[in-house]
């Protein structure tokens, strides 16, 4: 796994976030991952309370105006993700104070917990990016997300 | 207090330590180990391969390393507490439920 767009929903990219809160942000980006057929079978409140859960432990703002929303849910088969902007911020209780613009949520089974990691690993490579986060932050539309996570290629700045 | 500065520089000492958290270095246990780190005046780096060590101080680092369970890292310690920030950096990677974590439901 080495593409943010390995893992990220093409049709759950949320380039405009409409909620202004933590749990409401939340909530929108976990309710266009749902739209997407993700995960039928489970309940939408349940999936937020993990992550909210997970929140509570501590805020997964990782600084930078960078938050990436997490939970180990059963209710998906694979690891699935969604990216999501916020053009007027959400305070997030991020590690550096600042409000939180660009957001990556991941929901992955319980069992699996290798591939959490992997794309953690690949979020967090891919964020060290400024242009990448400056860029992410301009976009408009649901395609311009999607393009720069398919030219992110992080694997290539190992050097 | 022991003499400082760069005559007195000391050979880093290494301990190779296994991930037994269920759940991998993931991003709690991560920034417990940072913070603990960062308590320490020695430097601290952390590897799975010695090409590629991260700074152990800094949490989002180490989630670079993707460390599964069962994953062997080292941890390389250089400084006038490297000793003790040693012993209490491998018994804090090598526990199954870091500080923090105790209790918690499974994110």
């Amino acid at each position: 796994m080495c593409r943010m767009s390995e893992f990220v929903v093409r049709e759950a990219i949320v380039p405009e976030l409409a909620e202004t809160t933590k749990e409401g942000v939340i909530r929108e980006m976990v309710r266009s991952l749902q739209g997407t057929g993700l995960f039928t079978g489970c309940d939408l409140d349940e999936i937020v309370r993990a992550i909210m859960r997970r929140e509570q432990l501590g805020s997964t703002g990782i600084g930078r105006n960078i938050a990436i929303p997490h939970a180990k849910h059963d209710g998906v088969e694979k690891l699935v993700g969604t990216i999501a902007l916020s053009k007027k911020g959400v305070p997030f209780d991020s590690i550096d104070g600042q409000q939180v613009f660009v957001l990556v949520l991941l929901i992955s089974p319980k069992d699996r917990p290798g591939d959490h990691l992997r794309a953690l690993e690949n979020v967090v490579r891919s964020m060290r990016n400024d242009d990448l986060v400056r860029e992410l932050r301009q976009a408009q539309t649901r395609d311009d997300v999607w393009n720069l996570l398919q030219r992110d290629t992080p694997a290539a700045d190992k050097s | 207090m022991a003499p400082r500065g760069p005559e007195t520089v000391r050979e880093p000492m290494r301990r190779e330590i296994v991930i037994a958290n269920p759940q991998g270095l993931h991003m709690r246990p991560a920034a417990a180990f940072a913070e603990l780190a960062g308590r320490f005046e020695s430097s601290v780096i952390v590897f799975r391969d010695e090409a590629q060590p991260v700074d152990g101080k800094n949490w989002l680092e180490l989630l670079l390393l993707a460390a599964e369970p069962g994953t062997k890292l080292t941890v390389e310690v250089a400084g006038a507490d490297a000793a003790d920030a040693l012993d209490a950096l491998a018994e804090i990677l090598a526990s199954p439920t870091p500080p923090g974590e105790e209790g918690a439901a499974q994110e």
